[in-house]
Formats: structure tokens, C-alpha cells, sequence
């Protein structure tokens, strides 16, 4: 339901990110990380997305998103493990001192730009 | 379970080398690639998405904790009775504990003019005007604790807006997040709503006064909180009776402080 803002978050970031000599270019894509215990439905992400880039720079652009699993270290015995069910505790030790490692994320990892310009050389691998 | 564990990552790395190998070619073999003598680049950003709230709500925690206030957040379903437990709770604490509330709602003003009773110091949020969000964010907070002479309150109760999913990922500069959940509701919500629980330090389980007319497994209910936050402490209360009160007001107290120096 809050996918929208951060819709719009992540236009602004992704924006944010273009240097400036490179305002030209096309944005073809944006890169994301999202875990699984973030409370962000991809799909719902992906419609806003494609709404909230609208007459932005990002116009035309995909959204790519990474889901992350959610990973735990055990703080009593060290075992680590998916956590793939809404339980939270040790399946070794049963001891509910866990790290929650991977599976909150929300992040912006990268933007692909493209410049179709064939005489601007700055953009050359 | 090592083995299983590896597995995943292993499965996970697959994944990540499917998408690379995806990557590489989405886009690139068309048309327009051998067309062109363009060129594409790959910018790393590496920003988390909500670092502007998260800011801000570092910003707030400076100001409150330099004001000497001490914040709760309290989130729930729409209807788990949030409003009718901080009425009966300022009800318990006021003027001892001097306090405030923000309260959060998409367009209505009713639970404010509910908790102006009370004495404390309200200031009602509607989120439609920052988009008709489902949560209270953290420049929402600042801007209404502006309204609140910070100075004379101990304690600051922000009445989230109604949603179990939302608001679990916006930090507000709280010092400590409160679910409600109420024996109307199915059992199984903090199962199905994880994070929120994994969230909060601790839970209310509320209308216990209607437990005679249902058909709820409170236990169940526990357990289920418990698998997902063990050390989680619940709050057995009825808002409307006042049942289970002293244990909530008593832990709010220790929390947040008040009850130093007494
Ligand atoms: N029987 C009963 N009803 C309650 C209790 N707490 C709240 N309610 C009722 O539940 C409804 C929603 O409560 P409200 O405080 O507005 O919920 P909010 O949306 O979470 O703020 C109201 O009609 C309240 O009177 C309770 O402990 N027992
Ligand atoms: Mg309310
Ligand atoms: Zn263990």
C-alpha cells in the first residue's frame, strides 16, 4: 500500500544518481534489492513504478528487482539458516537470539543508462 | 540443516547468476544495439530507498531525546481499539506523566476530538494530505511535533495510522513500537503480518471483554506472536473495561523512564 512513495523514491534517487553529463542518456533500467521480510510487494512496486516515472528522465525505463531471502545467524550456536516461515527461533537450538543477517533490504543497487549519441566518446567501455 | 542452508545459498546464487546472465542480455541483443554505436553504462547508487526517512527520523530521535521526551509508537489493524486505550491510558498517567499525542489518520478529525478530553496536547495528522498515505512517515512527525511545546511533555504517543503493513517499515524516531491486536481479529495476523511484530517490543492483545462471545483461541493467538517475536511481552487488556491496565501502565512507565526517581 506504501509502494507508491517508494515509487517515488526510488524516481528521485534513480534521478538523483545521473551525472550530470550524462542528462542525455537514456535510462533503461533500475536495479533493486528487495528482502523478503521488507513489507514491499514487488508486483504492486512494479505498477507504481511504471506510473511514477511518467515524464521523468526515467521515462521508458524497467524496474529490476532482486528479492533477498531472509538469512539468520543463531547467537547461542552460531548455525545459520533461510528463514522461509513467519518463525523466528533456532530450528538447532531452539534459542530465539537471532540476527536477522539478509531480508530487510530496500536498496537501490545501480542504473543502466544508455547514449545513443555515436560521437560523445565519454560513455566508451 | 547446514546442508539445507547451503543449499539455499547455493539455490539463491543461481538465482542472482540467472538474472546476471539476464541482464546481459535484456536489451542487448536487439535491434537497436547493432543499429546504434552507442554506448551503456552501469551507475552503482547503493542507497537505501528509504534513507530520507530514515534521516529524518534521526533527526527526530536527536530532538525529542534533547527535549527529554520519551516516544511510542502504536500500531494496528483499523478498529483494534488504539484511540480507546490511549484515552483510557492518559486517563492512567495524566498530569503524573505530562504527555502528548500525535494521531494519524487518512482524512478524519473524530479521534482527536476523542482525545481532547484528556488533557493532553493533541495534534491530529491527516495523511491525505501527503498523498493519502497508509502510514505516519518521519517529516510528517517532525512537522506536528512543531505544534507541541516539547518542553513540558515526558512522554509522546503517536497514534500510527490503521494498517499492520506499512508503517513497520517507516521509522518515526520512536523509542519504542507497540502492536495491538484485538481478539476480533484472526489469530493468525502476526503471522501473516511478520515484520510488524518482529518490530515492536511488545503487544496488546485487546477486547478480552468479549473472549465469553467467541470463538478465539487466545493461546493460539500468543503462540502465534511468539513464533514469530519470543521474548515479546503481551498485554492481555480490555480498553473498554480496564482489565489487564496495571501490567501495561506499569511496563509503559518502566520504558520509558517514568518511573525513575520515583
Ligand atoms: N468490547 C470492546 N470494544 C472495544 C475495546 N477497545 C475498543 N473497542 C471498540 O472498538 C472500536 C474501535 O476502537 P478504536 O479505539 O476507534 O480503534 P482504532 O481504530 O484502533 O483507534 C470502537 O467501537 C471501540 O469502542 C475493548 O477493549 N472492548
Ligand atoms: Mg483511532
Ligand atoms: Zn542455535
Amino acid at each position: 500500500m506504501h509502494e507508491m512513495s517508494i515509487a517515488m523514491q526510488v524516481v528521485e534517487i534513480a534521478v538523483a544518481s545521473i551525472p550530470p553529463d550524462l542528462k542525455g542518456a537514456r535510462v533503461e533500467r533500475v536495479n533493486l534489492k528487495i528482502g523478503k521480510l521488507s513489507a514491499v510487494v514487488p508486483d504492486s512496486l512494479q505498477f507504481c513504478f511504471s506510473v511514477a516515472i511518467e515524464s521523468t528522465l526515467l521515462e521508458g525505463a524497467e524496474l529490476f528487482i532482486e528479492e533477498v531471502p531472509v538469512l539468520a545467524a543463531c547467537g547461542r550456536c552460531s548455525h545459520r539458516w533461510t528463514i522461509d516461515a513467519p518463525v523466528f527461533c533456532c530450528p538447532q537450538c531452539r534459542s530465539a537470539n537471532l540476527e536477522i543477517l539478509t531480508g530487510r533490504e530496500l536498496d537501490i543497487e545501480s542504473i543502466e543508462l544508455y547514449q545513443e549519441d555515436e560521437n560523445d566518446d565519454r560513455l566508451a567501455p | 540443516m547446514t546442508i539445507d542452508w547451503l543449499h539455499d545459498i547455493a539455490g539463491y546464487r543461481h538465482h542472482q547468476d540467472f538474472h546476471k546472465a539476464r541482464h546481459l542480455h535484456s536489451g542487448h541483443g536487439s535491434a537497436r544495439t547493432v543499429a546504434s554505436k552507442g554506448a551503456r553504462r552501469e551507475i552503482q547508487v547503493v542507497r537505501r530507498v528509504l534513507d530520507v526517512n530514515e534521516k529524518m527520523a534521526q533527526h527526530n530521535r536527536r530532538l525529542f531525546a534533547g527535549k527529554g521526551v520519551f516516544v511510542l509508537n502504536m500500531m494496528s489493524s483499523p478498529g483494534s481499539g488504539k484511540t480507546t486505550i490511549l484515552e483510557r491510558t492518559l486517563a492512567e498517567i495524566m498530569p503524573r506523566i505530562p504527555s502528548a499525542v500525535i494521531v494519524g489518520d487518512i482524512c478524519t478529525a473524530h479521534d482527536a476530538q476523542r482525545l481532547a478530553g484528556s488533557g493532553a496536547p493533541v495534534v491530529q495528522v491527516n495523511t491525505d494530505e501527503f498523498g493519502g498515505d497508509c502510514h505516519l512517515a518521519a517529516h510528517v512527525i517532525e512537522k506536528a511535533a512543531a505544534g507541541i511545546d516539547l518542553a513540558a511533555v515526558d512522554l509522546l504517543i503517536v497514534e500510527n495510522v490503521g494498517n499492520l503493513v506499512c508503517p513497520a517499515e517507516f521509522d518515526i524516531g520512536e523509542n519504542v513500537r507497540v502492536v495491538v491486536l484485538s481478539v476480533t481479529e484472526g489469530e493468525d495476523k502476526p503471522v501473516k503480518y511478520p515484520l510488524m511484530f518482529r518490530q515492536c517490543q511488545a503487544a496488546l492483545l485487546n477486547k478480552i471483554d468479549l473472549l465469553p462471545y467467541l470463538d478465539y483461541d487466545k493461546q493460539r493467538a500468543v503462540d502465534y506472536i511468539h513464533q514469530v517475536n519470543p521474548q515479546m511481552p503481551v498485554f492481555e487488556i480490555s480498553a473498554q473495561t480496564g482489565q489487564g491496565f496495571d501490567a501495561w501502565i506499569r511496563w509503559l512507565e518502566k520504558r520509558s523512564g517514568a518511573t525513575d526517581g520515583r
